[in-house]
């Protein structure tokens, strides 16, 4: 599991990276939508919603890696924009 | 308008058959060996489990009970995952381990869906409830939530000490779930003896707590008849209403789901508030720091919410099975432990402290897998918002006397008595 952007080039103006939650594992907590507000949003049952296309802008890593790291369904990946 | 004869006499003078459900002898008393004997209902656990359960997680790390008809204590972060994930072999068809285990027939459906549903129907069940448990629904309660709140401080005008269990933190979620639910708020002192009833008269005879559940459901029968009388806008309207697979609700369904509600977010929140004003109480250092910044108090929550988890649930075996190196026997209860999960060193950094700006707390405090806590977003925001508001108000408090206080033995465990000293 990433919980850092080191290695995924952040910051170095090479590849971007994508914050990405898999339905299958997410049940609701909220913890992404709390924790980073500009990437993630709420569906109309709870179950968290990957905002826009979902690349993470500059000053919002540590949001992201904090929405990973505090998933309880381990469910948000960081992926590797390709 | 069809009448709506669901509740009618013929399903209010239909007897459940208490006859149908497996009891086994009630056994009390101290524990040997918490290896071999542990309950959680005895007043060691009550006053402090973790040293107990740090203790299991190195000696076994799945402890054993006769107690109760049997049962299993797993203290693992990685078993309490597995077990919460594993809905084939562990049922929640019965969610507080007691002595008298329901019928297999009662699954997937239960007496209180969806919290006692397993799958596929768990998932129908739950998703009727998620729309007005949302964060966003949710926080249209804030406002009231937290006038609510300073009505209960500004009562404490002129003390120098209160009951911050009896006279707070109680009466905050009691208020909310009336609210939500459309009951009289004045009933408040009821539910508080009705979650009693449920959930800590776990080791009174059989026959006494059939009688003491059959008080909550002729409370909430006399809700419905309300309800279906003059129809509003509120959680009962709603289940009374609602249809499930082109039908309306079953009335077990109905009302069990109701006793769901007001019990569930009762004591669990009541537990949460409490114990995190005992922690901001016995630690001036903590305390000092969230009035300091208070913007840091949704970091602070969530290691209170870790460290002092309230919630502890319970699952049958479905088979008998080798299982984490113990031999399981089908209708065996697992007493599924969050509070020991969230203090296993190998999922967390210092388990055992509480770091108050811990900011990587992936903890299970509202469990975990399609069981989530429904009530967990309205659960964040009562505790943020009573603490919030105690903060504001009164920031300088400590413990007036820390042998008075008490906590609640059970599978829901937060103060009972807490007296602070809130002006010197």
């Amino acid at each position: 599991m990433a919980l850092s952007l080191k290695g995924y080039g952040l910051g170095e103006g090479s590849d971007a990276v994508k914050v990405h939650i898999d339905s299958g594992r997410c049940q609701g907590h909220g913890r992404c939508y709390d924790l980073a507000p500009g990437l993630f949003g709420d569906d109309d049952e709870g179950y968290g919603q990957v905002l826009g296309n979902g690349i993470v802008p500059p000053g919002e890593e540590k949001a992201a890696r904090l929405a990973v790291a505090n998933c309880p369904e381990r469910a948000i990946d960081l992926l590797e924009e390709t | 308008m069809a009448v709506d004869n669901r509740f009618g006499p013929e399903y209010r003078d239909a007897d459940d058959d208490p006859a149908l459900f497996i009891r086994n002898e009630i056994i009390t008393g101290p524990v040997s060996d918490w290896a071999t004997d542990f309950s959680h209902l005895e007043p060691e656990w009550a006053a402090d489990p973790y040293p107990i359960q740090d203790d299991l997680r190195q000696r076994c790390p799945i402890a054993h009970t006769g107690r109760f008809g049997g049962g299993w204590l797993p203290v693992r972060y990685a078993d309490v995952a597995a077990i919460a994930y594993d809905t084939d072999r562990f049922s929640s068809r019965a969610i507080i381990m007691n002595n008298a285990r329901p019928p297999r027939e009662i699954a997937p459906v239960g007496g209180s869906p969806p919290i006692s549903s397993d799958p596929p129907f768990h998932h129908e069940a739950r998703k009727l409830l998620l729309p007005a448990f949302t964060r966003s629904a949710i926080s249209r309660l804030e406002p009231a939530t937290r006038a609510f709140c300073d009505s209960l401080i500004d009562a404490f005008d002129g003390r120098d000490v209160v009951d911050a269990a009896q006279e707070y933190a109680q009466h905050i979620p009691v208020r909310v779930i009336a609210d939500m639910l459309g009951f009289p708020p004045e009933d408040g002192p009821q539910f508080r003896e009705f979650v009693a009833d449920l959930l800590e008269g776990i080791n009174l005879p059989p026959d006494e707590r059939v009688e003491r559940v059959h008080r909550l459901f002729q409370y909430l029968l006399a809700q419905v008849d309300e309800h279906l009388a003059r129809p509003r806008d509120d959680l009962t309207s709603y289940l009374l209403d609602v249809e499930l697979g082109g039908h309306k609700l079953d009335p077990d369904h109905v009302v069990g789901t109701m006793a769901l509600l007001l019990i569930a977010g009762i004591d669990t929140t009541w537990s949460a508030i409490g114990a995190s004003l005992w922690h901001l109480a016995s630690v001036p250092a903590d305390r000092a720091r969230l009035v300091a910044e208070p913007g840091l108090l949704p970091v602070a929550m969530e290691e209170l919410l870790r460290a002092y988890a309230p919630v502890t649930m319970a699952r049958l075996v479905t088979q008998d099975m080798h299982w984490g190196g113990v031999d399981m026997k089908a209708d065996d209860w697992i007493l599924l432990s969050f509070p020991a999960a969230n203090r296993d060193p190998a999922q967390f950094d210092r388990a055992g402290q509480v770091i108050i700006d811990r900011e990587v707390n992936r903890h299970a405090a509202f469990g975990l897998g399609i069981h989530r806590c429904l009530g967990s977003h309205l659960a964040r925001m009562e505790l943020r918002v009573a603490l919030q508001a105690w903060l504001d108000r009164i920031p300088v408090f400590s413990l007036a006397d820390p042998a008075a206080v008490t906590w609640a033995a059970g599978q829901i465990r937060g103060p009972r008595t807490l007296p602070l000293r809130i002006r010197d």
